[in-house]
């Protein structure tokens, strides 16, 4: 049986799409001229300013195109549902946002991703713009910690970006913004649990199947199965779970601070986000850690998958200066 | 035989959209069990496009090469994800290899095999033994070179191609995935069929009865 979705045409859901956001954000957002799915920021771009363009597969939303704006990401290339984009709309972006002083490339860790991205700087490179990247790799599920370069970018991208796109907006260096960076994907750690999947447009198919009591710890946005699978537990339980993985790799003293985002999947709804979040601020409070600010909300989603994720973002004065700068964006805006 | 010129290579991307789009929904199933689920999908899109770009153009005017790099192109932009970059640079590179030739001879049709192979292999930095279309691939185009050194025809080169893409899709099964999104998963990717490979057999056996 196919799911139940509100689409017409499940092979033009991300256009449709596209243009329903246009509609809605005219003043933060334009698409360039001959390629819709580049996203660009009606105020963000400009001389001497590092370009920031973010991007991937669709079915994130609000990630990716929900943070182009004033202050954070300068652009967004638009991949079909759990696709990366093609070079040429990354391309677009870089061409669209270059103002001289390098164009930053930030996604999270596919292979996908990395193959069109790194194409599209290869070409960039022969218009004369200089491209750096920096891959985020936040979700501690996906690979063991030595391997940090493999983990998969996932929520914590929030965080992430908004670092880069605030130090883009201060007009720092292109070593600058690209040491910032990197810096705060070394600070920002997620973990996800999923109860039910997804299913995408095109085939309003369940994209894995899941025992109605059970969950999956460290599943993946787009549904890639994760390190464990169990019978569903109490909202305490569960984050406590990913809470002692986040806190055992973070090794925060007291008295740091962090700021959190709990992150809904899609159809997870805030009742449940925020019984979770009463529960991270229980246990940093237990260890002397201070919550500096707190998101909860549809940050990064994957369609209508129930389930939800946890990110910490390790402060320091620094990062912690660059997550208040202000920032105006299409769906997200700070200070 | 006769060559094959601009004419028979647009049927045979006629005939691996049509091998894709009716293999699209096992690919996605495949690509479920470790993976997004949209491998079939990707291809569909990406074969689709193709066709739909070759149709556009005056084969008369044009060479082999000319022709791959269109495909190559309009599945690059139709598709993105890891399929794109992939499949994109096999057609690049096999565009690259007939250059110059207005139709091709058996030799031509093996080397565009390998480039493709190599070119998926150069693009994914995948070797053999990491679970991906590379283990259809390169054995495919290792057997196809074979057999026309030991002088078999083209179909019997391709057919040879066929055969080992098959096994060597097969043999993914007792592969832990070490590239791309199911190498997150260890030893949880055994037991299953790459999907990447899987579509290789499926591309790779249109070529073959295309271009017999």
């Amino acid at each position: 049986m196919q799911t139940k979705k509100i689409i017409n045409d499940g092979n033009r859901s991300v256009d449709e799409m596209l243009e329903g956001i246009l509609a809605a954000h005219p003043r933060h957002l334009r698409s360039v001229d001959g390629s819709p799915r580049s996203i660009i920021a009606r105020d963000g771009p400009r001389p001497g300013k590092v370009g920031l363009v973010i991007g991937g597969g669709s079915g994130h939303e609000p990630t990716f195109l929900g943070f182009v704006g004033k202050g954070l990401a300068d652009a967004a290339a638009i991949g079909n549902v759990f696709a990366s984009p093609p070079p040429d709309p990354i391309l677009e972006c870089a061409k669209a946002v270059s103002g001289g002083a390098g164009v930053l490339f930030m996604y999270g860790n596919y292979a996908g991703d990395v193959m069109n991205f790194d194409m599209a700087a290869e070409m960039a490179a022969m218009d004369d713009i200089e491209v750096r990247t920096v891959l985020t790799t936040d979700d501690v599920a996906s690979a063991p910690r030595d391997q940090r370069q493999k983990r998969r970018g996932v929520a914590g991208n929030f965080f992430i970006f908004k670092a880069a796109g605030a130090a883009c907006e201060r007009m720092l260096s292109f070593d600058e913004v690209e040491r910032i960076a990197r810096k705060a994907n070394d600070h920002t750690f997620t973990m996800g649990v999923a109860l039910s999947p997804c299913s995408l447009p095109q085939t309003r198919r369940p994209n894995f199947e899941i025992g109605a009591d059970e969950m999956e710890i460290g599943m993946g946005i787009h549904g890639e199965p994760g390190i464990a699978r169990g019978k569903l537990r109490t909202a305490d339980e569960i984050t406590d779970e990913m809470l002692d993985r986040i806190i055992a790799e973070m090794a925060p003293s007291r008295g740091d601070k962090v700021a959190v985002l709990v992150n809904s999947l899609g159809s997870t709804p805030l009742m449940e986000l925020y019984i979770m979040n009463r529960r991270v601020k229980q246990r940093l409070d237990d260890i002397g850690v201070s919550v500096h600010a707190t998101w909860v909300g549809n940050y990064c989603t994957s369609l209508e998958m129930a389930g939800a994720s946890l990110t910490l973002e390790h402060l320091d004065g620094e990062l912690q200066t660059l997550l208040d700068h202000p920032c105006d964006c299409a769906m997200f805006r700070a200070g | 035989m006769t060559a094959i010129g601009t004419a028979e290579l647009k049927t045979m991307f006629v005939a691996i959209a049509a091998a894709i789009e009716a293999d699209k929904d096992r690919l996605c199933q495949l690509d479920g069990v470790i993976g997004d689920a949209d491998h079939g999908i990707a291809m569909a899109l990406g074969f689709n496009a193709a066709r739909d770009a070759l149709a556009a153009l005056d084969l008369v005017a044009i060479e082999p090469t000319a022709l791959l790099n269109t495909a190559a192109k309009s599945f690059l932009n139709a598709v993105g994800a890891s399929s794109g970059p992939l499949y994109a640079t096999a057609l690049m590179r096999a565009a690259a290899a007939v250059k110059g030739k207005a139709t091709l001879a058996a030799d031509d049709v093996i080397a565009m095999v390998q480039a493709m192979a190599q070119g998926i292999k150069d693009r994914g930095k995948a070797e053999i033994g990491e679970k991906t279309m590379i283990d259809a691939w390169q054995p495919a185009a290792e057997a196809a070179a074979a057999a026309h050194a030991a002088g078999k025809s083209l179909a019997e080169s391709l057919q040879a191609a066929l055969t080992a893409a098959e096994r060597g899709a097969e043999a993914t099964k007792d592969m832990i995935a070490a590239k791309g999104r199911s190498s997150r998963l260890g030893e949880r990717s055994l037991g299953h069929i790459d999907p990447g490979a899987a579509s290789a057999v499926t591309v790779i056996g249109a070529m073959r009865s295309s271009l017999n």
